[in-house]
């Protein structure tokens, strides 16, 4: 089959490699419709995710036919439409009993790894690295699902690729990091970064009940969806100064709750601040460029939450510690428990509350797959998001 | 303490063989008294009677030989008062050498029967040294473990499937078979890089359903082990934390090193991979597997990863 290779650095191939099987008894064989390129992609695309090895196939955002089940899957038959959610999660450990599905205590094979920079290892993700497994991804023809008998959700006619893809990740990811906000009636919450999270974060903000919506990102055309689709008000960090306008938009209290949809990868409206950072990267002193979150920080109102969607990797420094503790804020994060979130998420979309496809800018077939990870790299044609057809 | 220490084993808690260097101390005592209280007569004894030295060097050797029997009889550092014992022996077949050089007739007939016994007695020194020395190594090499892991099952769950010996090498990964003789005693069979493979046989010495239970392998096994687990109820209600103890002695030599790769630089490391395992089986059905470690958790294979893509038809 064809699949999208990770070939190093700046570096995707689209290469021949053998079919997929049944590795285990509860695994599936999924023939993918629409798999998506997720910005954490550009994350290993950009070489910031350690124990990656050349010809790693990508993608964890995919959708399409089951083919094959494996003798311990009943749910599941061959001919099912389904959407796969990017942790893989055993479904019978205390962290997946208790919804915790992405810290997976199962599906990790490479767990030894994961805790020696993690304490403790989180659970397995599709093409994301050895330190998360080694699984191969869903930028390809066929996938192979692991407890295939908990993850994927069947798919009803009436939802469209499109809008079912948005569900194996950003839609979920989007909605938690508003959920952990918990969000009363009345409040403000400020959105850093107005890609496919961010924007899906603020769309799902509004449906959890917001007052107001602010989204931080320095693209006009991605601000634009968000006034457009969300009714979010925006700020142009290269504009203006991120925490005055806030604190003129809240008469001086903060945002009730701020969400980091950005991570490691963050830029900086001053030159100096930004290249401090990513000197440090460059020279892996640091791992992380952690902007939106040092300024979420300062910008949360006393006693607020900042919740932390955006992937993080390794080490961040010059955390504002101070800020943190003696304003009585609170932190929520993790990577998104999708297998909690798919049923309801896809009730709302079969009801028409929301359409998260509105973020999907670019569908171009899966050979294209260099091409898409480059233009969504430099944000070319007003790039957002690049669904893949096989 | 780790509760396994109790459970004892002759190669490893057994006391260091003492019969030979007892019996050899004895020896030394009596020649010790001898060549102290009789000089004249030994000295007739062993050929050397002519030689006016021989007065003088006989009673020095009956010193030594004192010194050598008392220490070895003391109990304490017997591989050292042995490996003196051996020391002495050069030194005597030294002097008969030269002895033997000088004499001729009767006298030579004498001294040549003097060497021969002095080299006789020499490989029985060099014998029990050895042996005591092996023994006391032994005992360095040991190595302890106590390795936990919680499992979301019950404990009398987990234990049935542990109990069950023959179910070991689905998440062991060291191990080629578990075989169950009875209801105590299983043969097992490990295997380690380039064919080696180890064999012993065990028997469960305690067992308490549903929390404990503790074995150790049987007499004549080049790899002494014995083993404690328990099954305790985890607090809150989340299961059971399956605590473990192993405590083995590695042989030496080659073999040694065989069963040193077979558990890896950190033995540690690869037991709790086992306990790793031991939950998957219990919790998910089965050893869970990626593209990458295609052979599920292991040291090794985490080292020494494939690419994340399908594995190619000959390898499945």
């Amino acid at each position: 089959m064809k699949a999208t290779a990770w070939m190093g650095t700046d570096s995707v191939k689209v290469i021949d490699v053998p079919d997929p099987k049944i590795m285990n008894a509860r695994d599936a064989i999924v023939r993918i419709s629409t798999t998506a390129i997720c910005g954490s992609d550009l994350h290993l695309y950009h070489g910031y995710i350690p124990a990656m090895r050349k010809g790693d196939i990508l993608g964890h955002e995919f959708m399409g036919e089951v083919v094959e089940v494996g003798p311990q899957v009943r749910n599941l038959a061959p001919g099912d439409r389904v959407v796969v959610p990017f942790p893989i999660a055993c479904g019978h450990c205390s962290s997946c009993q208790r919804g915790l599905y992405s810290v997976c205590e199962n599906s990790n094979p490479n767990a030894g790894i994961a805790e020696k920079i993690m304490g403790h290892s989180p659970a397995g993700i599709f093409g994301y690295s050895h330190l998360l497994g080694g699984y191969a991804g869903g930028q390809a023809e066929y996938a192979r699902v692991p407890f295939a008998d908990v993850g994927p959700v069947k798919v009803p006619d009436e939802i469209s690729d499109d809008q079912a893809v948005m569900l194996a990740d950003v839609f979920p990811t989007g909605y938690m990091g508003a959920e952990m906000c918990d969000i009363k009636p009345g409040q403000v919450i400020a959105v850093w970064g107005a890609g496919p999270v961010g924007l899906l974060a603020a769309a799902s903000a509004r449906l959890l009940g917001a007052e107001r919506v602010i989204v931080i990102d320095r693209f006009p055309y991605r601000l634009r969806l968000a006034e457009e689709h969300i009714d979010a008000e925006t700020i142009n960090y290269e504009e203006v100064d991120v925490l005055d306008t806030l604190n003129e938009m809240t008469a001086g209290r903060g945002p009730d709750a701020c969400i980091d949809a950005v991570g490691l990868e963050g830029h900086h409206g001053n030159a100096a601040l930004y290249a401090y950072d990513r000197a440090k990267q460059a020279a892996r002193v640091e791992t992380e460029r952690p902007f939106a979150l040092r300024q979420a920080i300062l910008a949360c109102r006393s006693g607020g939450v900042v919740s932390v969607v955006g992937a993080y990797g390794g080490f961040v420094d010059k955390f504002p510690m101070g800020a943190f503790m003696n304003r009585s804020l609170v932190m929520r994060t993790g990577q998104c428990h999708v297998q909690r979130y798919t049923r309801p998420l896809l009730e709302r979309i079969q009801r028409g509350e929301i359409d998260p496809s509105f973020i999907v800018s670019h569908r171009m077939p899966l050979r294209d797959a260099p091409k898409g990870y480059k233009i969504f790299q430099k944000k070319q044609d007003d790039c957002t998001k690049v669904l893949l057809k096989a | 303490m780790s509760r396994v220490d109790t459970v004892l084993l002759p190669e490893l808690d057994g006391p260091v063989p003492a019969t030979l260097p007892s019996a050899l101390g004895l020896l030394s005592l009596a020649l010790g008294v001898g060549a102290l209280v009789a000089p004249g007569p030994l000295a007739r004894l062993t050929g050397v009677d002519d030689s006016p030295a021989a007065r003088s060097v006989l009673p020095a050797i009956g010193l030594r030989e004192l010194g050598s029997g008392a220490g070895l009889l003391s109990g304490r550092r017997p591989a050292g008062w042995a490996w003196s014992r051996v020391a002495g022996d050069a030194m005597d077949l030294t002097l008969l050498g030269r002895a033997l050089a000088d004499r001729d007739g009767e006298r030579r007939r004498r001294v040549a029967l003097t060497t021969l016994a002095i080299a006789g007695i020499t490989a029985v020194d060099v014998l029990a040294a050895v042996r005591v020395g092996r023994a006391r190594r032994a005992r360095a090499r040991v190595i302890r473990m106590q390795i936990a892991v919680t499992v979301n099952r019950s404990p009398a769950e987990a234990y049935r499937f542990w109990r069950d010996m023959e179910n070991l090498p689905r998440f062991m990964a060291h191990l080629e078979s578990v075989r169950a003789d009875d209801l105590r005693r299983s043969h097992w069979i490990a295997r380690g890089p380039a064919g080696h493979r180890v064999e012993w046989d065990a028997e469960i010495i305690d067992d308490q359903p549903n929390k404990s239970i503790t074995w150790r392998s049987l007499p004549g096994t080049r790899v002494p082990n014995a083993g404690r687990v328990r099954f305790v109820p985890a607090p809150g209600d989340r299961g059971t934390e399956v605590r473990v103890e192993l405590r083995y002695a590695p042989p030496a030599g080659a073999l040694g090193r065989a069963v040193a790769k077979l558990f890896g630089e950190e033995p540690e490391q690869q037991v709790r991979d086992d306990l790793r395992r031991f939950k998957q089986v219990l919790e998910t059905g089965e050893v869970v597997r990626s593209e990458g470690s295609p052979n599920g958790i292991s040291v090794r294979q985490q080292a020494m990863q494939r690419p994340a893509q399908p594995l190619p038809a000959s390898r499945r």
